[in-house]
């Protein structure tokens, strides 16, 4: 073979391979704002969640650190500091007057102070916060677990998921931050709803008064700012209908992974 | 290479032969490959779009955002002006246009890790790229399963990959060979020279599951079945650099992969993948 002819091979082939290279990014692009395609995609979490959960036992335990694995900068997420009158000044009074209510499909509906829930049975617990974007952080959190307050309302047998509404506003201020897990993690010894972090009244940035700590989830799952639970049979008319703010906006409902 | 394959499979040899011809490469080897193509293309480009979301790698179990091991960002000059970063253990390095800071679809720089060009979805967005990358992960791991099953059951892993005592003599013969692109001819090209069968070897057999499992790692849910995970790779930030790591291996593999299969026959090697059939020049022998 000529020179020549290596060299119009040789142009062929990197015009080929960086067309090929354009069509690939242009193709994936328009596949990703198409409507149908993400949905393919998103085939992937139902076998996630049921491939988690078939190699692991339902009541697997995350793992425990000391206290000299606590990050000394332990990252907040997400909103700081809500932008709400009503969350301002129940912060400006240290939450006395806060009250968590408890409702939906339960036997007994509460409302129910901090001291209250202080007086509740508590957990303390450390571990590894793992969030979406990659990064995590080890803190320490007290709090009541979540079934001993499920335990005093008493859920309703139709009951599947537990919904966390809270006080942050997101986009716009009707928008607020939600969450949803399902009956079972709500029940796992380490979902607690934290009023305590690393030995201190549970900070503003991370969720005052009251967040949600479900360890075999992502960060984002872990709701802050709570104002009201609720127990429902699905989400599917709520808000989004995915079951939460991130959810709503094309995050997994299952952050097992 | 005929017992690689059912009778049945072998498509007819193509006529007017001036070479040898050779059924190369088992229909299974050949989708799996291309199947593969796909998969790791996607894979690495949602992976660069998940690792944007926070460009940082760290070791151990936490992350100490003061000290990350690679770090990709932007600065501004005392000037005003936007560079790109990229800081390797502590060590800073101008990287703007590429890294750290580049630009958007709109030819506007913005502070990202990769580029737009080499992440899936091109734009900054977390959700989509995690959409791609779990779903293409399912598909690399059963295509991988299928392949490294049937590879174990019809031979092909004993005869073509594992290498051989003989293989291994000539280890260093070979890479002085490849070093001076002297490439096997006749009947050794219809084979996997020595160091073809390593490196497939430790990429199918090593690098793969290590890539799946460091993957997993990065699961809360699986390290509270399995904290044994969080031992072996030193937590979940450990996890996630080796992952990064094995993905930039499976990289640099497939670029040298790709420029010996332009340098050694590239038709004959494209066509062999596609069809199975490859040709052997043998100079001086009778065709049959």
């Amino acid at each position: 073979m000529s020179e020549t002819g290596n060299l119009n091979r040789r142009g062929f082939l990197a015009r080929v391979a960086s067309s090929l290279g354009a069509l690939l990014l242009g193709g994936c692009d328009r596949l990703s704002e198409s409507h149908w395609f993400p949905r393919i995609l998103g085939s992937a979490e139902v076998v996630n969640k049921r491939a988690q959960s078939a190699v692991t036992r339902a009541q697997s335990m995350a793992r425990e650190y000391t206290e000299a694995d606590l990050s000394p900068n332990f990252k907040s997420n997400g909103t700081d500091y809500p932008n709400d009158a009503k969350y301002q000044a129940l912060a400006a009074n240290h939450f006395v007057d806060w009250r968590l209510e408890v409702g939906g499909l339960v036997a007994r509906p509460a409302r129910l102070s901090l001291a209250e829930l202080r007086a509740l049975p508590s957990r303390t617990q450390i571990t590894r916060h793992d969030c979406v974007e990659g990064w995590s952080c080890i803190g320490k959190w007290k709090g009541v677990p979540l079934a001993a307050l499920l335990d005093r309302v008493g859920p309703l047998p139709q009951a599947r998921y537990v919904m966390f509404f809270c006080a942050d506003p997101m986009e716009g201020a009707e928008n607020k931050y939600y969450e949803s897990i399902d009956l079972a993690g709500a029940y796992h010894p380490q979902t607690i709803l934290a009023y305590e972090m690393n030995d201190h009244v549970l900070p503003i940035p991370y969720g005052a008064p009251l967040r949600l700590r479900d360890e075999r989830q992502l960060g984002y799952k872990m709701a802050k700012y709570i104002m009201r639970i609720e127990l429902v049979d699905s989400f599917a008319h709520i808000r989004g209908g995915r079951g939460g703010y991130w959810e709503d906006n094309g995050y997994e409902w299952y952050a097992g992974i | 290479m005929s017992s690689m394959t059912t009778p049945t499979e072998i498509p007819e040899v193509p006529a007017a032969e001036p070479h040898r011809w050779s059924y190369r490469h088992t229909r299974l080897v050949r989708v799996s490959h291309w199947i593969n193509v796909v998969c790791m293309t996607i894979l690495l480009m949602s992976g660069l779009q998940i690792f944007n979301a926070h460009p940082a790698l760290y070791w151990g179990e936490r992350s100490i955002f003061e000290h990350p091991i690679l770090s990709l960002g932007a600065k501004q000059t005392a000037t005003g002006e936007g560079i790109g970063v990229t800081t390797l253990f502590g060590h800073e390095f101008g990287t703007t246009g590429v890294l750290g800071l580049s630009r958007d679809g709109s030819g506007d720089l913005a502070a990202r890790g990769f580029p737009a060009w080499a992440t899936i979805p091109s734009q900054q967005g977390l959700a989509m790229g995690r959409r791609w990358h779990f779903f293409f992960a399912w598909l690399f791991v059963i295509n991988g399963l299928i392949y490294a099953l049937s590879a174990l059951a019809s031979g092909h892993l004993l005869r073509d990959l594992i290498p051989s005592r003989e293989d291994l003599r000539h280890f260093g013969r070979s890479v002085w060979d490849h070093m001076r692109f002297r490439f096997p001819k006749g009947e050794a090209a219809k084979r996997y020279n020595v160091l073809q069968k390593i490196s497939y070897f430790i990429v199918v057999f090593a690098l793969g599951p290590l890539i799946i499992l460091t993957g997993l790692t990065m699961s809360p849910r699986l390290d509270a079945g399995f904290p044994l995970l969080l031992d072996v790779f030193g937590g979940r930030q450990s996890a996630r650099t080796i992952h990064f790591i094995c993905a930039f291996t499976f990289l640099a593999f497939v670029l040298i992969h790709v420029f010996m299969v332009l340098v050694s026959g590239v038709w004959n090697n494209l066509r062999s993948m596609i069809t199975g059939w490859y040709t052997v020049d043998q100079p001086g022998e009778p065709h049959e």
